[in-house]
């Protein structure tokens, strides 16, 4: 993962509230083995039956934050998701909530999802909708994006997650340093389950 | 001070917890399908690592798998792919796997209760968002992506920051014809498919102390379709007679020290919950979903709303989105809508009792000519104690087809879909747009309904049938 650096990017408007995690990438495209190669199928079906849909517009490839309505990726916990919202060139979502395993599933891979309150993402809206070019400025560090006209705003961010993203690296290194802290939890309250050997 | 079931749960798994990080919280039991987890795997390896725990992690196939002809080749491609890809990582990893062939496989959050493996009071991950299905038991379920997959294969243990309670209770007795499915279905019309967001739920009151352990499952199984990441259910005796003799529970000595440990689980009299929402179960009438998310939910004898009699402006474009996409009218009543296909099957309902109150109302008749219904049992056990029951003989001469156990038609990756524009009742847990196939248009309902709508080819009440 590459360490987030402040960046500035166009806005992509999708109004739509409760965008599903099946149609950010529907089930079809979860046969994969790999990451790799799934901005293709971010939100295919939409595109598919509305050829006008914002994705099919040549300022989508150009965006590099989607602007979308309250509660985004609720649904299932596929990934998947993440993954095809950086395939395709997102670095980040904007929106008034997420969904619990949608926001952690991004957060891992370095898909930033920005909260803001009801009026910043109205003004938001209505600025992706009118100028595709303008342009807002995210600031990890000091958790803040700046719109056009210089309004900075502050969005929250889990303290621990900011610095593994501004470090780039993931979880697997700290839970992995407490490999003793680990080994004493598990002599001491070892469990008596074992799914082996399983049955046939 | 007095602790819910969850504070419990949590408090007894907590590793390491360092200043402003998360807690290391540490996970008994972990279930792994084929879908979500090759790039875990394929992070292991690249990062030199092992399974930590191969005796806590357990392996099964459904999403992708065939509910027919399974003696044949997986025809898609792909489809075949991730299924041995799964088989050599567990292979390789020293993971068990119930695999194609095993007579234990099945919908992972089927098989777990079914084994045993599911108990009270654990901790249980799965990279799958239905993982609240285990809460029945009293046990911290939940749904993790893919990283987290990896995490936990490595570690045993998931980095969490510390949910907020939320207690569901209800009261009262449901009515004859009324099942959990529109228990829950009625809860999440209620507070919504984000109302659970940050929250783990208990479900607690005379209406859920009544229900039997599958039903619960039910219950707890769509959890997460109002936006929570758990659901609980504090162990009783209900939950110990399930459990008592399945094969990987605790036997003998062993059995009686867990019982006593599981005893000690329930929410302490007075234990404060963050939140608290009352439903009276004897109000309930059976329950579908109109539109496209769990939460467009309306008692049977209802009507689609009306977009332009609403008010909040996102709620006016939701429905109007909604009813678009379903085809459907405002104001349209949901009874004598037709129906192409009737799906019995899922996590959610595919269970022995799901099927047998689905066979009681198909018992004698036979479907309706323009509808095409799928019996897919959850786990090849289920398939074997209903072809015991002969509830198979009941299935087929009304018409139906009989599966092989899976995930089958909620979520359409393997092969079984609907076509664009069709129209299902499904037992299953999400009618989000295409979830079951491309433009194709669910209504979710208990496996009564589905059954009642299968023999009039039409949305029906099974209250005519159950008497
Ligand atoms: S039956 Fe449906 S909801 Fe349940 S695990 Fe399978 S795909 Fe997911």
């Amino acid at each position: 993962m590459q360490p987030i650096k402040t960046f500035a990017a166009r806005l992509l408007p999708l109004p739509s509230e409760n965008i599903d995690t099946d149609q950010i990438i529907p089930a079809r495209y979860l046969k994969v083995t790999d990451k790799a190669g799934l901005g293709d199928a971010l939100f295919t079906d939409w595109r598919a039956r509305d050829p006008n849909f914002i994705l099919n517009q040549p300022r989508a490839k150009e965006a590099g934050i989607l602007v979308a309505g309250d509660n985004f990726g609720c649904g299932s916990s596929r990934e998947h998701a993440p993954w095809a919202l950086l395939g395709f060139g997102f670095k980040a979502v904007i929106s008034t909530s997420f969904a619990d395993i949608f926001r952690n599933n991004a957060l891992k891979n370095g898909l930033l999802p920005i909260v803001v309150d009801e009026a910043t993402h109205q003004q938001l809206m209505s600025l992706a909708e009118e100028d595709p070019s303008a342009q807002i400025t995210v600031d990890l560090a000091a958790q803040t994006i700046t719109l056009p006209d210089g309004r900075a705003v502050t969005f929250p961010m889990d303290g621990f997650v900011k610095q593994m993203l501004l470090q780039g690296v993931d979880e697997v290194g700290y839970l992995t340093a407490k490999a003793d802290a680990i080994a004493q939890y598990e002599q001491a309250h070892g469990g008596t389950l074992r799914t082996q050997p399983s049955l046939s | 001070m007095p602790q819910t079931l969850f504070e419990k749960i949590w408090n007894a798994h907590v590793v390491a917890q360092d200043a402003g990080a998360p807690a290391v919280l540490y996970i008994d039991l972990h279930l792994v399908h084929e879908v979500t987890s090759p790039q875990a795997f394929s992070g292991l390896r690249a990062r030199g690592l092992q399974v930590r725990r191969p005796d806590k992690t357990v392996a099964t196939l459904d999403h992708s798998t065939p509910t027919k002809d399974l003696h044949l080749p997986i025809a898609d491609p792909l489809a075949a792919k991730q299924v041995a890809q799964l088989e050599a990582n567990c292979a390789e990893f020293g993971v068990p796997l119930y695999g194609l062939n095993s007579e234990r496989r099945g919908i992972v959050h089927i098989i777990g209760p079914e084994l045993g493996l599911t108990q009270p009071g654990m901790t249980i991950v799965c990279g799958d968002s239905h993982t609240s299905t285990h809460g029945a038991f009293g046990a911290l379920a939940f749904g993790i992506g893919t990283s987290e997959v990896e995490h936990v294969l490595a570690t045993q243990c998931l980095l969490q920051r510390k949910p907020k309670t939320f207690q569901v209770r209800m009261g009262g007795a449901l009515q004859p014809g009324v099942t959990a499915k529109d228990i829950i279905l009625a809860l999440i019309a209620q507070i919504g498919i984000e109302g659970g967001t940050g929250h783990v739920l208990e479900y607690t009151g005379n209406a859920i102390r009544a229900l039997s352990m599958e039903a619960r499952m039910t219950v707890c199984n769509m959890s997460i379709e109002g936006g929570a990441r758990a659901g609980l259910i504090a162990p009783d005796d209900t939950t110990f007679e399930y459990l008592a003799g399945r094969p990987f529970a605790p036997q003998g000595e062993a059995w009686e020290r867990a019982l006593a440990g599981w005893r000690q689980l329930p929410s302490d009299e007075g234990a404060r919950f963050d939140q608290t929402v009352t439903l009276d179960a004897g109000a309930l009438e059976p329950m579908i979903t109109y539109g496209t998310n769990p939460g467009m939910g309306v008692p049977i004898s209802g009507r689609t709303p009306d977009p332009d009699a609403l008010r909040d402006v996102g709620q006016k474009n939701a429905a109007r989105k909604a009813l678009d996409y379903m085809g459907l009218r405002p104001n349209q009543p949901l009874l004598g809508q037709p129906v192409d296909v009737v799906f019995i099957g899922s996590c959610t309902n595919s269970r022995i009792s799901d099927l047998r109150l689905a066979a009681g109302v198909l018992k004698g008749r036979r479907v309706h000519p323009r509808t095409r219904v799928l019996v897919v049992p959850g786990s090849q056990q289920i398939k074997r104690q209903a072809e015991q029951e002969g509830l198979d003989t009941v299935f087929k001469a009304a018409g139906a087809e009989w599966r092989e156990s899976g995930c089958s038609l909620c979520i359409a990756m393997n092969g079984d879909q609907l076509e664009p524009g069709q129209y299902a009742v499904s037992t299953s847990n999400r009618n989000f747009e295409g979830r079951q196939g491309r433009g194709g248009r669910t209504f979710l309902a208990s496996p009564l309904t589905a059954a009642a709508s299968a023999v009039e080819g039409q949305i029906a009440d099974a209250r005519m049938y159950t008497g």
